[in-house]
């Protein structure tokens, strides 16, 4: 009798918590709603199978506990009921499938007008990367990383030298437009997570991995390292700030190209423009 | 050689082959120290994996202190924490788990369960344990090497797990992996015995459909293990080659503290690739012995046949067989083409099904049941509850897009704990209750079980459940600290302290079971030989515990399945496997 209580309360708490925890994701800040839609799909359907289970099991242990003279029916198989059990469970999980893949399918499709920009990992700090004028970010080499040349750009690609480059500090972006983040590292594994955006993925030394999104809210949004990188993983801090676009430009005028970071102040004098300028 | 009896009783063949002489030990040394006796092997397997458990617990204790009161305690600062959560991990997971259902349960139950003298190859069984003595040996000693153990994750990813950055890449690393090495090929040894003896060893009458589901899925997770773990072999031997020899298998050009280093042209993906291939089997390396331990559980105590028995073997061997080609659910965010997402959450989900399967025919087994709230009956239940709950989790997971937002936060922790730490430890506790009457003769104590099931399933389900949450807040994974951050709310560190609180105090009810298991060796009360009612082949040898050999003089005949409970017009609750068809006891049976 208690053991069936206990476990009818058992579910009945797990299904409270959820519903009256503080406890819940941070407020969205990009276009991935649907990845919350998805969660909140899937809690319904895997809170009902989760009841389920724990209800019936707390009612066969309180209707079928042993009393003196009871004796249990023999019924090895039912083909029928396993049948149904098993169409029903492919019916919840194509629910949940479905929905996830093409959620995916959007997740993975970067769309036409979306900015590069660039995040470069490393023991224990972020950098990043902006393209200039001309839109287009400039190669990089690990190899050709220096005090001066921080991220390793090549100097000889011409794409690179109008290239913004933030070593340590804070990074900004305008609301409302599409980003490609590619995703670079150049010592361990780091994962560029910031939990607003819902979105995040690996940083892999030696190849360069991305994913987009579009920033929905100004805000200040703290940026951790979500993949194991070492004795200061806990450490490794940055900020991303999303502004209004005049904020954004008038912040961007006040950083600094490769080309003036490499002392060539002349490729760098023409100062920065966007496109739409 | 013993003459081949030639008389054939119904249904049951002549046996083909005499059977072999065992090799009979001659002194103290040999019977219980290099013992070729399977039963005396998995004694020594089981001791020693609670032996190492016992230390990754005590290591679980000082990351929950460290995660529930940051800072307070000087002893644990962040290069520990990640050598803790390092060591907790392998050792829970391979040293453990593995080592336990394998080595433990696998070597005690499958001679016994399938009618066998013992193994087909004691001598190799022999050498497995002491392979694997020495892998344990090897693991502990990197607790005392200078830098200490690695901290590079129980994941172990490179470049990480040997730059300089890291906790223990002097000598941690390398011991590590040699201790892999020689874990694994300790478990061959042992899992070409259990996979032979289950195929080769069987006692007439044992078809493989009459097998008890435990011996299913030891032999299932055993083939799995088989194909598996070489990956994990070549990867451990490729990453101490990068180490040692300076190889650039999985080390691209890098920059280490802003010097550029020798390695270039590896990738560190394909080391996720083989860990993985290795690492999600053994995910259900681990649960398919639970599963099997627990459809045994269930129906010994509810009295009852386990429902839908060749759904449940067909769905253990799909399972197995499907985690093959799910293993890149773990790299969603790591990198890998995006394109691969859509077949590995396809497959990921579909293995769902089976696994549904499964837990329908648990709970459809009790309904109409005569269910004895026994303490492995307990511990059944509890698997079924927190086995239900992670592997929902494990949906979130499996589907790709889901994954990402909760991919390397507590979430998967949460997730991984319930479903692959606490339900098969709860299968092993009750497993442990079940057959520690054999083994020893004696039960274990009724009052002291009760409290220790009712502290560890209460208590780790107030630690996982929550912690979901602070996943879902997106408190990331393997910090030792979450320092200050705009998106915690003050209420999660509270949450934290509870979590912690709640885990010292699970801690605390192991230490009464291990009191019990060793009080109740001697004061336990006398268990006779089959105190269950149990109608599987191991309750029904001559002597219990049994003998070196097992059935005395003669191999018992098997004339059914494991499972007659109940059987209409049969005198008692059960009809033992070996006993012959006379009269009603028959009637109804299972082929």
């Amino acid at each position: 009798m208690a053991v069936a209580i206990l476990l009818l309360l058992i579910a009945i708490a797990s299904v409270l918590f959820h519903l009256l925890s503080p406890w819940w994701w941070t407020p969205l800040a990009s276009n991935w709603h649907y990845i919350d839609d998805t969660i909140t799909l899937t809690f319904w359907i895997t809170g009902a199978v989760f009841s389920a289970v724990v209800v019936f099991m707390a009612y066969c242990v309180f209707r079928f506990r042993h009393k003196e003279g009871r004796r249990a029916d023999y019924n090895p198989e039912n083909k029928k009921l396993e049948g149904w059990l098993t169409i029903a469970t492919a019916v919840g999980v194509a629910a949940m499938l479905a929905p996830g893949l093409v959620v995916w399918h959007q997740f993975v499709t970067v769309p036409a007008d979306a900015t590069e920009i660039e995040v470069m990992g490393q023991q224990w700090m972020w950098s990043y990367r902006l393209p200039g004028k001309d839109g287009r970010l400039g190669t990089s080499d690990a190899r050709k990383i220096s005090a001066e040349n921080p991220m390793g750009l090549s100097p000889n690609d011409p794409n690179g030298q109008d290239d913004i480059v933030i070593q340590n500090d804070d990074l900004h972006l305008p609301v409302g437009k599409p980003v490609k983040v590619l995703l670079r590292s150049i010592d361990v594994l780091h994962d560029f997570y910031v939990p607003e955006f819902r979105a995040k993925m690996d940083m892999i030394p030696g190849s360069v991995t991305y994913y987009w999104f579009t920033p929905t809210r100004a805000g200040t949004f703290d940026v951790l390292c979500a993949e194991l990188c070492g004795s200061a993983h806990a450490q490794m801090r940055s900020k991303v700030i999303v502004e209004e676009e005049k904020d954004y430009h008038a912040w961007l005028e006040k950083q600094r190209t490769f080309a003036e970071l490499s002392g060539q102040p002349n490729v760098a004098k023409a100062a920065y423009k966007t496109k739409s300028e | 050689m013993v003459d081949i009896p030639l008389d054939t009783v119904a249904g049951i063949p002549p046996a083909e082959v005499g059977e072999v002489e065992l090799y009979h030990p001659r002194s103290w040394w040999t019977r219980y120290v290099f013992s070729q006796d399977a039963k005396i092997i998995a004694v020594q397997y089981s001791i020693t994996a609670m032996a190492i458990g016992m230390v990754a617990l005590v290591l679980s204790w000082l990351m929950r202190l460290q995660l529930g009161f940051p800072g307070t305690f000087s002893f644990i600062d962040a290069n520990q924490y990640l050598q803790f959560i390092t060591m907790h991990g392998m050792i829970m997971v391979v040293y453990l788990l593995t080592a336990l259902f394998l080595g433990g349960f696998g070597n005690y139950l499958i001679p016994l369960m399938v009618g066998a003298r013992d193994m087909v190859f004691p001598y190799v069984n022999m050498l497995s344990y002491w392979i694997y003595l020495l892998a344990v040996v090897v693991l502990v000693s990197t607790f005392f090497v200078p830098g200490g153990p690695t901290g590079a994750g129980w994941t172990l990813y490179p470049p990480q797990a040997i730059l300089s950055g890291t906790p223990g890449q002097d000598w941690g690393i390398v011991l590590m992996l040699a201790s892999l090495i020689l874990f694994i090929i300790g478990f061959t040894m042992g899992g070409l015995n259990y996979v032979v003896t289950v195929l080769q060893g069987r006692t007439r009458g044992m078809t493989l459909m009459r097998m008890p589901l435990t011996v299913w899925g030891i032999f299932t997770a055993t083939v799995m293990a088989l194909l598996a773990f070489p990956a994990l072999f070549v990867a451990s031997v490729m990453l101490l080659l990068d180490r040692l020899l300076g190889t650039s298998f999985f080390m691209p050009t890098l920059v280490e503290m802003g010097q550029l280093t020798k390695y270039g042209g590896g990738s560190p993906i394909m080391f996720q690739h083989l860990f993985w291939f290795f690492g999600h089997p053994e995910v259900y390396i681990v649960a398919l012995p639970a599963f099997g331990i627990i459809s045994d559980l269930i129906s010994v105590h509810a009295r009852k046949n386990i429902f839908g028995y060749r759904m449940m073997v067909w769905a253990i061997v799909g399972i197995g067989a499907l985690s093959f080609v799910v293993w890149a659910h773990h790299m969603y965010v790591s990198g890998m083409n995006p394109y691969f997402g859509f077949f590995f959450a396809t497959t990921t989900l579909i293995i769902a099904i089976p696994t549904a399967i499964k837990v329908y025919n648990w709970v459809l087994t009790l309904w109409r049941g005569d269910i004895h709230l026994t303490i492995p009956m307990l511990f059944a239940l509890a698997f079924i509850v927190t086995f239900v709950n992670g592997g929902l989790t494990g949906l979130f997971l499996g589907n790709v897009v889901v994954d990402v937002p909760l991919s390397d936060t507590m979430f998967v922790v949460a997730h991984f704990h319930m479903v692959m730490g606490i339900a098969p430890i709860m299968a092993v506790f009750g497993g442990l209750y079940h057959w520690y009457p054999k083994v020893t003769g004696r039960m274990l104590n009724e009052g002291l079980g009760r409290f220790h099931f009712w502290v560890s399933f209460l208590g780790a389900y107030a630690i996982f459940f929550p912690m979901h949450y602070l996943g879902l807040l997106g408190m990331p994974r393997r910090y030792h600290d979450i320092g200050e951050t705009s998106f915690v709310p003050a209420s999660a560190h509270d949450l934290n302290a509870f979590m912690s609180i709640a885990a010292l105090i699970v801690g605390f009810a192991q230490l009464v079971f291990l009191f019990n298991l060793v009080w109740s060796l001697f004061k336990g009360k006398e268990a006779g030989g089959n105190p269950w009612g149990a109608a599987s082949l191991e309750w029904q040898t001559p002597e219990t515990p049994p003998a070196h050999g097992n059935w005395g003089k003669e191999l018992p005949i098997v004339y059914r399945w494991a499972y007659d409970y109940s059987v209409p017009g049969a005198g008692r609750d059960f009809v033992p496997q070996n006993e012959p068809p006379a009269g009603l006891s028959a009637q109804g049976s299972h082929p």
